[in-house]
């Protein structure tokens, strides 16, 4: 298996806050990352840098073999094969369902419409939101709503999928739903990193598992070895917190 | 038994209604008579006391049948409406008050003892408003200088307006956009050269000649179409990460904002034409045109740049994920979502261009109230500013009040959050 992100050494401040100190990390393709830690430890920096929504000082990102620097042109054209969902959603409150969906691959990948349109169907209905297509975002629960950002990332038919803590904003039982999905999605092959503290759901998908703190990664092991038999007491304490 | 004599309860409600009812009506009867039969019930009071009886009567009446629940349907409504204490009784009252004692004498200035027939001042005997005045200068009014043999342009021109306005309303999607592009882009043109001629055979008419409700029209419609575009790249500019254009944006803005509209004015006209090499020549309407669309620009620039601070973060950063630039980012996202937010705002920016429009007179230009001021001055019609400064009040805001429902269905028809 080929490497698709490799982040060597990667530092980031804000201001005289040090986010990211050190991070080394190597994703495979269809490789399955879960990342966990604490809050302020840096998880969602880290994704964030990957698709440059954040920019790292120091260190190199290096994503489907092209570096993420000020100086990438087209960083547009590295986001695009990026698909990410937000932990708020962030859909585009003044387009329909079906809108969302295809707005991107109209303008940004110049589909056609018809054809954007039958990719933008095909993933809502991958969802299971076909039938919600034409209603707009304000009319959709929270659930819905996570699971129609989810079909807008793939219709850019991404390489790569972040996930931004994508159930921390939903009512318990519409979790279960989006988590459906995103277990859908691994069995289908995608390279996935999802920063999640829904551990069931990196049991049954992650094949690695990082825990995060204060801007490190602490540790960093096969998903069995990370629950079973954790090597930091930092990890242990944490897992022992939310298990 | 401790009888309340001030406040009425479930026994008593009945003595209390009808006591208060008839001190109520009392009250009004007095206030009717005073006011249109000139009799004076209470002229034995001090001046100040007697014409305030009706609303004293009024008050006590409204206390005696002031009751928490009755049952009654109509005192309920009464007591919960405008008696629901006895400050707003107070206000409810004189609110009637006023409105009875000064509608029927605005109403009789305004139509009954109005003089609408004749063709001079001499036919205004009535006493009340004289809208022969208005009558005759009604012409003038409407298309200010501009020859009556050639007004027929001016109505082509506006007609042609209306008939592309409303096909776009009605068309569908796909003819619409292209009504639009002609009505931005070509129309103007077409617009403009149909009015000043000069070409096709069609007499040449300076800008000088236009006037009146139609120059109104035409400087508000050009500033309105211009200052849009100007203003939401200005918005944009301001927020850009690129020091020259953010700090240029700043410049212009601030520049503008800072100078009272009636001085820019002035300069276009006086100054302006300092600074061109000699010969050329810029006629003083473009001039006007200009100064006033760069003048609204800079306040639509921080109506839109509201628009675009309000809306959260996670939508740049939701396009941006999806592989968008810049340009692509801000007009499929952020400009529509930002538009939207501030439709009040710009529709306070367009209603306060139309009404400052008239300031144009500084450089000689006379649209709808340009023209009443100059008609008051005929020495035929001395004494009419009244009139002529209350059509143009009325024609004014029969105006803006449309624009401000355009812009409330605008916000309803665009509204998303159902």
């Amino acid at each position: 298996m080929s490497k698709i992100i490799e982040l060597k050494n990667v530092n980031k401040w804000f201001d005289k806050f040090q986010a990211l100190k050190d991070v080394n990390l190597e994703v495979n393709q269809q490789e399955k990352i879960v990342i966990c830690g604490p809050s302020g430890s840096g998880k969602s920096t880290l994704i964030r840098c990957i698709n440059r929504l954040e920019e790292h000082q120091d260190g190199q990102i290096i994503v489907d073999g092209k570096e993420i620097s000020e100086n990438t042109k087209d960083i547009e054209k590295i986001r695009a094969e990026v698909g990410m969902v937000f932990q708020q959603f962030n859909l585009f409150p003044h387009l329909s369902i079906l809108d969302n969906c295809t707005l991107a691959p109209i303008w940004v990948k110049k589909l056609p419409k018809k054809q954007a349109e039958e990719i933008a169907m095909e993933n809502l209905k991958r969802v299971q939101i076909a039938d919600q297509a034409t209603k707009f975002p304000g009319q959709l629960s929270g659930g819905q709503q996570q699971r129609c950002a989810l079909a807008r990332a793939l219709c850019m038919k991404p390489k790569i999928m972040l996930f931004d803590e994508p159930t921390s904003a939903l009512d318990p039982e519409m979790i279960k739903e989006v988590l459906d999905a995103m277990v859908d999605l691994a069995r289908a092959g995608m390279t996935m990193i999802v920063v999640t503290h829904e551990m069931g759901f990196a049991k049954e998908v992650a094949d690695n598992m990082i825990f995060m703190d204060e801007g490190r990664i602490v540790e960093k092991a096969k998903t069995k070895d990370f629950f079973n038999n954790p090597k930091s007491d930092r990890t242990k304490l944490f897992l022992s917190q939310i298990l | 038994m401790k009888i309340n004599l001030i406040k009425p309860n479930k026994e008593n409600l009945n003595t209390f209604v009808t006591i208060g009812s008839i001190i109520i009506l009392v009250g009004f009867f007095d206030f009717l008579a005073n006011t249109f039969l000139g009799v004076n019930f209470t002229g034995f009071l001090p001046a100040g006391l007697s014409y305030f009886t009706p609303i004293i009567l009024g008050v006590v009446g409204l206390h005696l049948i002031r009751i928490e629940f009755s049952g009654n349907r109509l005192l309920d409504k009464i007591n919960t409406n405008f008696n629901s204490s006895n400050f707003n009784a107070f206000l409810s009252l004189l609110v009637i008050f006023v409105l009875i004692k000064y509608i029927p004498a605005l109403l009789n200035w305004f139509i009954f003892d109005a003089d609408f027939a004749g063709n001079t001042k001499q036919d205004c005997t009535s006493g009340g408003a004289c809208w022969v005045f208005v009558k005759v200068w009604l012409n003038r009014f409407v298309y200010g200088m501009y020859p009556d043999t050639e007004q027929w342009r001016i109505n082509t021109a506006f007609l042609m307006l209306f008939a592309l306005v409303g096909a776009s309303f009605f068309a569908s999607v796909k003819v619409k956009k292209y009504l639009l592009i002609f009505l931005l882009f070509v129309y103007p043109i077409i617009g403009l050269k149909l009015i000043s001629g000069g070409d096709f055979g069609l007499e040449y008419i300076e800008t000088g000649a236009w006037g009146g409700l139609s120059l109104t029209f035409i400087v508000s419609a050009f500033a309105l179409i211009l200052c849009f575009p100007i203003g939401m790249f200005l918005a944009l500019g301001r927020r850009s990460n690129l020091p020259a254009i953010r700090y240029s944006s700043i410049g212009f803005i601030e520049l503008w904002r800072g100078v009272p509209l009636i001085t820019v004015l002035f300069m276009s006209a006086v100054m302006f034409p300092m600074f061109l090499p000699d010969g050329t020549y810029v006629d003083k309407l473009i001039r006007v045109l200009v100064a006033i669309t760069l003048f609204e620009a800079a306040y639509m620039a921080e109506v839109i740049r509201g628009g675009l601070q309000a809306l959260p973060k996670g939508q740049y950063e939701a396009a941006k994920s999806l592989g968008m630039g810049y340009w692509r980012m801000h007009f499929l996202i952020v400009l529509p979502q930002a538009l939207k937010l501030v439709i009040p705002g710009i529709a306070n920016t367009f209603l306060a261009l139309v009404k400052d429009t008239p300031l144009i007179f500084v450089v000689g230009l006379l649209e709808l109230a340009g023209m009443v001021n100059l008609a008051k001055t005929n020495p035929e019609w001395l004494g009419m500013a009244m009139e002529g400064y209350v059509f143009a009040g009325l024609v004014f805001w029969v105006v803006c009040y449309a624009m401000s429902r355009y812009s409330q269905n605008l916000e309803k028809k665009l509204s998303t959050e159902r």
